[in-house]
């Protein structure tokens, strides 16, 4: 089975902007086929790669143009299996929130948020470095990699 | 006429509660068979008259609910369905067995539910899994989604903790007067507001009870039900729909999937909100009641928080909006939606003794599954209203 077309399904062990660039052009000239997105590593394990490397991605639809998270096979725009890994500005507003209330001797407590991305979509969070009860609906946040846990994940800091 | 071919073709003929608030030493098994065997007396029948089993039981130990329940009762069913939207699937089961009775797949179908949550955990038993893109930030499952929907409509439109707990205040009003319900006794909006806080905006007593409990159901032809002991209840619409699983995905946080399967449960039993007599809505956080009696179009979106403040829901107000005491103060043993059912039953036939609707013939009973991702409405009415 060729597999010309693993630009979007793994980060490269090359430098990752270039092989990135590269790729996706060539990807732009060549019609989606279905081996593409349904072979190799799927889409949650993709996305853990490029965290273990230190890069948010975030899929972005060549077809319609729709940004999606969290990652799928599919585009929840327009169908299309045609999605692509980009790097997101790491902007985003907090849309929601609410601080769980754990108790002091498990850690005390923590806030919970839904942030809405620059490109679109929304996912949950937690916003560090200001007092809980500081996270305000609107405020400006920006993401970064927490690695303090087994795996990492994308958490933010107030902007 | 497509839409409206089911329309009153097929009602409740029994109705039962079975180890509602504790029931120790009995399992989800017990509680959902000692409901059907209660649901089927009180009809006249026996489990051997069942020819369609519809059903649940909680968590992930028995998902073959509808099989296991089956063969305890040694019965051997045409039709069976068990799926999987959450504490609102009992609304679905009722749309099915309608449809599989009109189409003669079966006669005479059972709708059970059991769960011992509370005496075999102490706490909710739940089948999801965390999901990978929430659970690095420790939300409490469900609480904190809902939190987060709440957080969305105060901020949107002003709604307040006080009225928020105004739904909880209203739930124990009605509770107090259920003999059955697992917690009665005074509870004022300062009670609600400095019990523990859970998931901001949320305290204990903004979220649902645990219990153990069960209930059944019994449905057959309209055209056999007038010759049952007890006053048949039709069921006139149902619609359901359903928007996301986890709440990262829900598009509008102070919109429900609600809007929708009301509008369409509406159309079918062609009636208006404003027609209806008693509302059962699944009430697992405060924002639920709220939001529901938006989305279904008893008050404007936005509106709920004034609504629910004035006392338009406690006993003497415009609206009775969980006779029983709800989720939040008469039982929930994981899937309440079934309650909902039930009390709209009873009120219907005229049963609620103190809590009792005067001349009640119209009732919604809306269910809620996962983070306010499956919403499915049923719309229920006595024999005048066909
Ligand atoms: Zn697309």
């Amino acid at each position: 089975m060729p597999r010309l077309l693993d630009c979007h399904e793994r980060p490269a062990a090359r430098p990752q902007t270039l092989f990135f660039h590269t790729l996706q052009n060539h990807c732009r000239q060549e019609t989606m086929s279905t081996e593409s997105a349904f072979s190799g590593p799927g889409p949650d394990r993709v996305f853990q790669q490029y965290l273990e490397k230190g890069e948010f991605r975030i899929q972005r639809c060549r077809d319609c143009g729709k940004h999606v998270f969290y990652p799928r096979l599919t585009c929840t725009g327009c169908g299309s299996i045609a999605l692509e890994w980009v790097q997101p500005s790491g902007s985003g507003t907090v849309h929601a929130v609410s601080i769980v209330n754990r108790q002091a001797d498990k850690g005390g407590p923590y806030n919970v948020v839904l942030v809405d991305l620059k490109e679109g979509p929304r996912m949950m969070g937690r916003v560090d470095g200001i007092p809980h009860e500081a996270v305000k609906i609107g405020m400006a946040v920006k993401a970064k990699i927490d690695t303090s846990g087994q795996a990492p994940f994308v958490a933010f800091d107030a902007a | 006429m497509t839409q409206n071919s089911i329309r009153g073709t097929a009602a409740f003929v029994g109705a039962a509660l079975a180890g509602i608030g504790e029931a120790p030493g009995r399992s989800s098994e017990d509680i959902a068979i000692e409901a059907s065997y209660k649901a089927l007396a009180e009809a006249g029948l026996t489990t051997k008259d069942v020819d369609a089993v519809f059903g649940s039981l909680p968590g992930d130990c028995s998902p073959l609910s509808g099989l296991l329940i089956s063969e305890i009762l040694g019965i051997q069913p045409k039709f069976t369905d068990n799926n999987r939207t959450g504490g609102s699937t009992f609304l679905s089961y009722t749309l099915m067995a309608a449809m599989a009775i009109k189409e003669g797949l079966c006669d005479t179908a059972l709708i059970f539910y059991g769960s011992n949550q509370r005496s075999n955990t102490g706490k909710l038993v739940s089948s999801v899994r965390p999901f990978p893109y929430e659970a690095p930030y420790k939300p409490i499952f469900p609480a904190t989604s809902y939190a987060l929907a709440a957080s969305r409509h105060m901020h949107q439109y002003g709604t307040t903790r006080e009225q928020l707990a105004a739904v909880a205040v209203a739930a124990r009003q009605w509770a107090n007067m259920n003999p059955v319900a697992f917690a009665r006794g005074p509870l004022s909006i300062d009670d609600v507001l400095n019990a523990r806080m859970v998931s901001s905006p949320f305290t204990v007593r903004d979220c649902c009870l645990v219990t153990d409990g069960g209930a059944a159901l019994v449905m057959v032809s309209a055209k056999r039900a007038k010759d049952f002991p007890k006053k048949p209840v039709y069921l006139l619409g149902a619609a359901a729909a359903t928007t996301h699983m986890n709440i990262m995905a829900m598009d509008d946080l102070t919109v429900s999937a609600a809007k929708d399967s009301g509008e369409r449960a509406f159309a079918m039993a062609g009636v208006k909100p404003t027609d209806i007599d008693v509302v059962e809505l699944y009430d697992a956080f405060t924002i639920n009641t709220i939001l529901f009696l938006e989305d279904l179009g008893f008050c404007k979106k936005g509106e709920g928080g004034p609504f629910v403040a004035s006392g338009a829901i406690n006993p003497g107000g415009r609206l009775p909006v969980n006779t029983n005491g709800g989720g939040l103060s008469c039982v929930h043993p994981g899937m309440y939606g079934m309650f909902t059912l039930v009390e709209a039953i009873q009120q219907l036939r005229g049963e609620c003794g103190e809590r009792q609707i005067k001349d009640a013939k119209l009732a919604v009973a809306h269910g809620n599954g996962g983070v306010l991702s499956s919403q499915i409405t049923n719309i229920l009415g006595t024999a005048d209203t066909l």
